[in-house]
């Protein structure tokens, strides 16, 4: 049993076998981060370096414990403060992290591709930590595996995306997955934020949240970026929440509860209403917690996997 | 893969796993503090037939927890498989427990030292014994059993394999030559 590909970068094309072996791998993560010793020997020795270029919370810390519990020596690095502020180039600041003789390397960057293009020039292990507009694969794949663990079944599963779907990496990487497995995928946003070849993915389109709710088990609501709320792209965010917020009311009009998620961070009152973020139907925080064993799994399964 | 010989039937390991427990049982003094704990695959499956047998002998059921080894192996370093992993079960409190951690076939004590570094992560046992069906020798780390089935002697090129009917559909072990 191992995974087909030496580098996690997307969930495009990935085989449906090698998403099943992450998701069963994490189950047994998972265990181990409800013990008293959260601590395992498996990647003892190994020098994991997290390439960090575009900013984020949740990912890294959620990487460096994953690294960490698995016994792992863990660099970080940050664009501020480093010799790319003084000009070096992607490539050459790669090389140089590479020549200090590290396993793998997790990454994050503004650009589509950027971790394509390092598994290419360096001979670690890559793990893409979110690429641009592009996909974020370990957040859908603790995605998928949440709704995996509240559902017991994915094929079949009626999941909407709700949002900001044109600039979501988080978007794209849960469509891909979800395909993969079987599950019905639409996704709901304005049409500003749907991009226009949406439907050859094999997603349903839909403008009107309330037409949506009543069919699915799963919304799957982003974050509204609202750093591009200048653009153009919404009128306001009191609009946007008027026409697309999750709130207690449109969901009251579903016949059954309907699993809400949200990658985070959340705009409390914008894209969910702070009463639906904190509902018992809400499992936000059982992301943050599913998020720590899918990527020990990912890291377990790429840093065991012989060459 | 050849068979050279038929160590144990049904009904040996049956007597066997029979007076195993009456040993245990006997050494512990009841089985009031003890807990059962099998290594995966086949350990889990002589974990519960020594359970039940401890229960019907004593009235009291021992508590039953199954170990997963696979990321305490120190062979995953060196990359040579990466066998499927399943979950650690153990659902009670080890501390002051007199563990019984319970294997088929005791070879190099490999295994058994990622158990124990494995169950250490999980609390301080007050001891900690070691069952195996069968001890074929070839020991690489200074481990042994406190309770053993049937010790055999053998060569570095053949395999002892245990079947149990929970997986295997019978019971069974064979002296085995690989090709």
């Amino acid at each position: 049993m191992k995974l087909k590909s030496r580098h996690l970068l997307g969930l495009e094309n990935m085989p449906r076998e090698d998403i099943e072996l992450i998701l069963n791998t994490a189950v047994s993560f998972k265990e181990v981060l409800e013990r008293p010793i959260k601590k395992l020997p498996t990647l003892q020795g190994r020098t994991i370096v997290n390439l960090f270029f575009e900013s984020s919370t949740r990912t890294r810390i959620s990487f460096e414990l994953a690294e960490r519990r698995l016994s792992a020596d863990v660099v970080n690095f940050t664009t501020a403060g480093s010799s790319m502020a003084k000009g070096e180039t992607f490539k050459d600041t790669v090389k140089n992290i590479e020549a200090m003789k590290v396993d793998m390397v997790v990454i994050r960057h503004s650009s589509p591709g950027a971790p394509h293009f390092l598994a290419k020039i360096i001979d670690a292990n890559v793990i893409n930590a979110g690429d641009g507009t592009h996909e974020h694969p370990t957040q859908a794949l603790l995605d998928i595996f949440t709704m995996r663990e509240k559902f017991g079944y994915i094929q079949g599963l009626n999941v909407c995306i709700v949002g900001d779907i044109l600039h979501s990496r988080v978007a794209r990487s849960n469509i891909f997955g979800l395909k993969t497995l079987g599950a019905n995928v639409s996704v709901c946003g304005p049409e500003t934020l749907i991009p226009k070849d949406i439907e050859s993915l094999g997603v349903e389109v839909y403008h009107n949240i309330d037409e949506v709710i009543p069919k699915v088990d799963v919304l799957n609501v982003l974050r509204l970026q609202l750093e591009r709320q200048n653009s153009a792209f919404i009128p306001s965010l009191q609009e946007y929440h008027k026409f697309f917020g999750i709130t207690r009311k449109r969901l009251e009009k579903a016949s059954k509860p309907i699993l809400i998620m949200h990658p985070g961070p959340i705009n409390r009152g914008v894209e969910l209403s702070s009463d639906v973020a904190d509902s018992e139907h809400s499992v936000i925080l059982e992301q943050v917690t599913n998020g720590v064993a899918v990527r020990m799994a990912i890291l377990y399964l790429l840093g065991t996997m012989a060459n | 893969m050849k068979v050279k010989e038929k160590i144990m039937d049904a009904e040996d390991i049956e007597r066997t796993l029979n007076r195993l427990t009456y040993e245990i049982v006997e050494r512990n003094k009841g089985s009031k503090n003890l807990a059962i704990i099998g290594i995966r695959t086949r350990g889990e499956f002589l974990a519960k037939r020594i359970a039940e047998k401890i229960s019907k002998l004593e009235g009291n059921q021992p508590p039953i927890g199954v170990l997963d080894i696979t990321f305490y192996r120190d062979d995953v370093r060196l990359k040579l498989r990466q066998p499927e992993v399943k979950t650690t079960e153990i659902d009670f409190a080890i501390d002051d427990k007199d563990i019984i951690l319970v294997d088929d076939v005791l070879f190099t004590g490999r295994t058994v030292r990622a158990a124990l570094d494995e169950l250490i992560d999980f609390g301080r046992p007050k001891t900690v014994q070691l069952v195996v069906l069968i001890d074929r020798g070839g020991r690489e780390l200074p481990i042994q059993a406190d309770f053993v089935g049937k010790k055999v002697k053998t060569n570095l090129n053949e395999r002892v394999k245990v079947k149990l009917r929970e997986v295997d559909g019978e019971d069974s072990v064979l002296l085995v030559e690989d090709d």
